[in-house]
C-alpha cells in the first residue's frame, strides 16, 4: 500500500505551507530523506522529504498552492501501485483521515519509515484546518460589497441574526475596514497601463508579521517615523508662484505642494501606496491621495485622485473645492472613497508634529506639523531656517520600517528641492 | 378590577398575535374584542375573500375545461351557496382563534374597550388594568366617498363588508377602487356573471404594483369582459333606488356607467376614534395613524400600537408581525427590527399578482442602477402543462451587488411563490443564490430562477 506525504510542520509555528516548487516529479524514483518539494512556511523556504522509499506515484497539489499541515501533498509507492483517495481531497481542506492515517506506523506494504534526516523537519504534527475559527457569519450581499470595498469582514461588527453581517454593516464601508497590508516588490509605479492596480498574495513570512503585530498592537500595527524639512526653498518656490498667479487668484497652499510632492514620491515608492487586503496586498498603480478635513462634528478624506498627474494649480483649486464643499456636507461618496495614501494637516493649528491615524485600508498617512522658523546648524554656523516636521504612520503589515523610511527620504527631498518636481 | 401583565385592544390578526406571542414569553394577556376574534382579517377580509375566489375560479375552470378534455355542462353559479360556504370558513378560522387564546390561557374580554390613563381600559362598566403595557390593535374599517355622494348605504352603494353577505348578485356592479379589495370582487362578480365595470383613479389598476403588472391585469381583465377604467374622476354620482349612474371622466372623455350597484373598495379609515387615545396623551400622525417610534410604542410610554392603526402597509401579515415584535419587546427582548421594505404585496385575483421591494418605476425614480430580469410564463412548461400561461416573474437587481431591488409575479400561485423572494431579500441573497439554488423541473417557480438568470443576462428557457 503506497504511503501519503503530509505536509508538514516545518517550524514550530507553521499552520499551512506554500507549495513552491516540486524537486522531485510523479513517476520518479525517490528513497527515504530525499527533498521532494520546496515549502514556504511562515519563517522560510524549507525542504519537505520523502519518509518513505519507492517511486513518487502521484502528486495532489499543484506549485503555488498553500496547503494546510497534515494536508496529502503527495504519494509513495511500488510502481503501478493503485492509490486509494486520489484526487479525492482538494487543496486546503483539513482533513481528520490524514491525521489519523499519519500517526499510525507505516502498513507492512510500505517500506519502514527511516529517521527524518533534516533537523528542521520534526515527525508530522497532523493539524485540523482551523476553519472554523475564521468563519465569518455573513450574507452573501455584504461579502460582495465587503470584497469590492475592501472591508475585512472578521473585523466587522455584524448587526444581524446571531451577529451575521449584513449590507448595513459594510455599507458606505471602507471607512469600517481595518485592514493594511505588506510590503511590495515592484518600486516604481508601472508607465499608465490602465491597470489600477495589482494583487499580489500574502507570503507566508508576510502572513506571520501582520498576525503578529496585529495581535501586538491591535488591527493595525501603526509605526511612526519623523522627519524634519528644510522649507526654505518650498517657501520661495510658493511665493514665487503665487507672485506668477497674480490677480488670476487659486494661491498655492504649502498643503497643496506636500500634496503633490507626497504623490510624486508614492510614484517612486509603489510599498507605499497600497492597501491591505485580508489575503492579498493590492498595490496601486494609481495615485489617489486623501487630504484629512476638518467639519462640524469630525473629519472626511476628499480625495484628491491622480495627484501625481495634477498640476499645482489643479490640485490648489481641487482641494479648495473639495474642502468647501466638505465642510458644507455636499460630498459625494465615490469623491471622501478609494484614497490610496492620506494626508493631515494640523499646521494651521501650530502643531509642531502629531501622528496621524491610518485609514484602513490605506497603510500610511502622513501628519504635517507647522513650518516654523528655527536656529538650525548649517556647517558649522548656526541659521534660521523655516522648518516643517513630518510623521509618517505606517501599518507594518505593508510598510517595513525601511520601507517608510525611503519613501520619507525621498519625499524630504522633493520638498527641500522643489524643482526636483519637475523632473 | 382584573389586572394583566398586557392588556390588547383589538383582536384582529395584530392583536391576537400579540397575545399569543406574550403568553408564549410567560406574560399574562388580556385581549378586549367587541365583535368576533381574528378581525377583519378573518371574518369579512383576506379569509372570506380568498373561499369566494376559490369558487370563482372554480366557475371559469369549468367554462374552459372543455379544451381539457372534461366537458362540465350546465354549469350553474350561485353566489348565495358560495357565500355561506365562505362564511362557514371564516367562522372556522374565528373559532380557531378563539381555540388559540383558550390554549394559551388569553382571557378574552368581550366588548368595545376605552383605553384610560393608567394602562386602563374601561370595557362596560369594568375596568382592567395592564401591569406591563397596553398595546392598540384596533385596527380599520373601509370607508366610501361621501363628497362625492357615494355614502355607503348599504344597498345600492355596499362595501366588502355588504358584498361578503349577499344572497345573490346584481346584475351589474361598478367597482370604485382597483387596488387589491377592488381587483378580487372585480375578478369574483365577473365569475358570477355580474357586468363589471372597475374604475380606478389613478393612471393605473393596481397602482402601487409595477407596471408591467398593472399592465398585464388590464389585459386579462379587458379579455375577460370586465370593462377597466384607469386615471378616472368619478365627477357625479347619481344614487337610485335600485341602480347607480356615475358620471365618469378619463382621457379627456366623459362616460356615463349605469349599475345595479357601486362597491366602494377605496380607502379604509383607522379605528382611532372614541377610544380614548386623546385622554391617554396618544398622538397621531397627520394621516390619522396612531403615532409610534421605532420600538412602536406611541407617544405615552407604556402605550403600543400595531397593525392598521400603527401605520401602512395595511396588511394583516404585517400585523402579525408587529404584534410579535411589541410582545417581544415588552418581555423585554431585543427582537430584530421590522423590515418594512421587505413586505410581500399580494392580490389573490385570476393571474395572481404578487411583489416584494421596489417596482421598476421607483428604481428609477431613485436613480438606482438596476437590470431589469423577466420570464414569462408562456415559456414554462409547468404552465403551459395547467393552462396558465398568463404572467411572468420579473425581478429587479442591483447592477453592481446583485442584490434583489425588488420582484413581480403575475400568474397562478404568485402568491405562493413571492417567498422564496421574501426569503433571499430577509437573508441578502443575490440573483446568483436564487440561481445557484435549485428549482425543481417543471415547476412554476422555474421562472423565478431564470428571471434571475436573466437579469444576468443568462436566460435559458427563451
Amino acid at each position: 500500500m503506497a504511503t501519503k506525504v503530509h505536509m508538514e510542520a516545518l517550524s514550530p509555528t507553521m499552520e499551512e505551507g506554500r507549495l513552491v516548487k516540486w524537486t522531485k516529479h510523479e513517476g520518479d524514483a525517490v528513497k527515504s530523506g530525499d527533498t521532494l518539494a520546496e515549502v514556504e512556511t511562515d519563517k522560510a523556504v524549507m525542504e519537505l522529504v520523502a519518509r518513505a522509499d519507492g517511486q513518487l506515484l502521484k502528486v495532489m497539489v499543484p506549485e503555488g498552492t498553500t496547503v494546510p499541515v497534515g494536508n496529502i501533498v503527495a504519494w509513495i509507492g511500488k510502481p503501478g501501485e493503485k492509490v486509494d483517495g486520489a484526487g479525492s481531497q482538494t487543496a486546503g481542506t483539513g482533513s481528520q483521515e490524514s491525521g489519523a492515517g499519519a500517526a499510525k506506523p507505516a502498513p507492512a506494504a510500505a517500506p519502514a519509515r527511516a529517521p527524518a534526516p533534516a533537523p528542521t523537519a520534526p515527525t508530522p504534527v497532523p493539524v485540523t484546518a482551523q476553519a472554523d475559527a475564521t468563519r465569518v457569519k455573513a450574507s452573501p450581499l455584504a461579502r460582495r460589497i465587503a470584497k469590492d470595498v475592501g472591508v475585512d469582514l472578521k473585523l466587522v461588527e455584524g448587526s444581524g441574526p446571531g451577529g451575521r453581517v449584513v449590507k448595513r454593516d459594510v455599507e458606505g464601508g471602507a471607512a469600517q475596514s481595518r485592514v493594511a497590508a505588506a510590503p511590495a516588490p515592484g518600486s516604481r509605479l508601472p508607465t499608465p497601463s490602465g491597470v489600477p492596480y495589482e494583487d499580489v498574495p500574502l507570503t507566508q513570512i508576510r502572513k506571520t508579521i501582520a498576525k503578529r503585530l496585529a495581535a501586538s498592537i491591535g488591527p493595525i500595527p501603526h509605526f511612526f517615523l519623523t522627519t524634519e524639512v528644510d522649507m526654505e526653498r518650498g517657501a520661495e518656490a510658493r511665493e514665487a508662484l503665487n507672485k506668477q498667479l497674480g490677480e488670476e487668484g487659486g494661491k498655492i497652499s504649502f498643503n497643496d505642494i506636500i500634496i503633490k510632492a507626497v504623490a510624486l514620491a508614492l510614484v517612486q515608492h509603489r510599498a507605499c501606496n497600497a492597501w491591505f487586503q485580508e489575503d492579498h496586498i493590492r498595490y496601486w498603480n494609481e495615485v489617489h491621495i486623501g487630504m484629512a478635513v476638518a467639519i462640524e462634528d469630525g473629519l472626511i478624506t476628499p480625495v484628491i485622485r491622480n495627484a501625481d498627474m495634477k498640476s499645482l494649480r489643479e490640485i490648489a483649486a481641487e482641494s479648495r473645492e473639495l474642502a468647501g464643499r466638505a465642510r458644507n456636507r455636499r460630498l459625494k461618496p465615490e469623491e471622501y472613497t478609494g484614497a490610496t495614501f492620506s494626508v493631515s494637516n494640523l499646521g494651521m493649528f501650530d502643531i509642531d508634529q502629531f501622528t496621524a491615524v491610518i485609514n484602513p485600508p490605506e497603510a500610511g498617512i502622513v501628519a504635517i506639523g507647522s513650518i516654523v522658523a528655527k536656529p538650525v546648524a548649517e556647517g558649522d554656523r548656526v541659521v534660521v531656517r523655516r522648518r516643517l516636521r513630518l510623521t509618517m504612520s505606517c501599518d507594518h503589515r505593508v510598510i517595513d520600517g525601511a520601507t517608510g523610511a525611503v519613501f520619507l527620504k525621498t519625499l524630504k527631498q522633493m520638498l527641500e528641492n522643489p524643482l526636483a518636481m519637475l523632473l | 378590577m382584573a389586572s394583566f401583565d398586557v392588556i390588547i385592544l383589538g383582536g384582529g390578526p395584530a392583536g391576537y398575535i400579540c397575545a399569543i406571542r406574550s403568553a408564549q414569553l410567560g406574560l399574562g394577556a388580556a385581549v378586549v374584542e367587541q365583535d368576533k376574534l381574528g378581525g377583519v382579517c378573518v371574518n369579512i377580509g383576506c379569509i372570506p375573500t380568498k373561499a369566494l375566489l376559490h369558487s370563482a375560479y372554480i366557475a371559469s375552470l369549468l367554462k374552459e375545461s372543455k379544451e381539457f378534455g372534461v366537458e362540465a355542462s350546465g354549469v350553474k353559479t350561485d353566489y348565495g351557496v358560495a357565500m355561506k360556504r365562505s362564511r362557514r370558513v371564516s367562522d372556522q378560522n374565528s373559532k380557531g382563534v378563539e381555540f388559540l387564546m383558550k390554549k394559551h390561557k388569553i382571557t378574552v374580554i368581550k366588548g368595545t374597550g376605552v383605553v384610560q390613563p393608567g394602562k386602563k381600559v374601561k370595557v362596560g362598566s369594568d375596568v382592567h388594568e395592564a401591569k406591563k403595557a397596553f398595546v392598540i390593535a384596533t385596527g380599520s374599517r373601509v370607508k366610501g366617498i361621501p363628497q362625492i355622494g357615494l355614502e355607503i348605504n348599504k344597498t345600492t352603494v355596499i362595501s366588502s363588508d355588504e358584498a361578503l353577505l349577499l344572497e345573490r348578485v346584481p346584475d351589474s356592479l361598478a367597482i370604485i377602487g382597483a387596488g387589491a379589495v377592488g381587483m378580487e370582487f372585480a375578478d369574483i362578480f365577473q365569475a358570477f356573471g355580474v357586468k363589471v365595470t372597475l374604475i380606478e383613479a389613478l393612471p393605473r389598476i393596481l397602482p402601487i404594483e409595477d407596471a408591467e403588472s398593472s399592465d398585464t391585469l388590464t389585459k386579462s381583465y379587458k379579455k375577460r369582459g370586465i370593462d377597466v377604467i384607469a386615471g378616472a374622476t368619478v365627477t357625479k354620482a347619481t344614487v337610485g333606488k335600485d341602480k347607480v349612474t356615475l358620471d365618469v371622466a378619463a382621457g379627456g372623455e366623459k362616460k356615463q356607467v349605469t349599475a345595479a350597484a357601486a362597491l366602494m373598495a377605496a380607502g379604509r379609515a383607522v379605528n382611532t376614534e372614541n377610544i380614548g387615545l386623546k385622554e391617554c396623551g396618544i398622538q397621531l400622525t397627520d394621516r390619522g395613524f396612531i403615532k409610534v417610534d421605532k420600538n412602536l410604542q406611541t407617544t405615552t410610554p407604556g402605550y403600543y400600537a400595531i397593525g392598521d392603526v400603527a401605520g401602512p402597509p395595511m396588511l394583516a401579515h404585517k400585523g402579525f408581525r408587529e404584534g410579535s415584535v411589541v410582545a417581544e419587546i415588552i418581555a423585554g427582548q431585543k427582537p430584530h427590527p421590522i423590515k418594512y421594505d421587505n413586505v410581500p404585496s399580494v392580490t389573490y385575483c385570476h393571474p395572481e399578482v404578487a411583489s416584494i421591494g421596489l417596482t421598476e418605476d421607483q428604481c428609477k425614480e431613485q436613480k438606482l442602477d438596476y437590470v431589469a430580469g423577466k420570464f414569462p410564463f408562456s415559456a414554462n412548461g409547468r404552465a403551459r402543462g395547467t393552462g396558465e400561461t398568463e404572467g411572468f416573474v420579473k425581478i429587479l437587481r442591483d447592477k453592481k451587488y446583485g442584490e434583489i431591488l425588488g420582484a413581480h409575479i403575475v400568474g397562478a400561485h404568485a402568491s405562493e411563490m413571492i417567498h422564496e423572494l421574501a426569503v433571499a431579500r430577509e437573508n441578502e441573497y443575490t440573483v446568483e443564490e436564487i440561481d445557484l439554488a435549485i428549482h425543481a423541473h417543471p415547476t412554476m417557480s422555474e421562472a423565478i430562477g431564470e428571471a434571475a438568470l436573466d437579469s444576468l443576462g443568462r436566460v435559458l428557457h427563451i
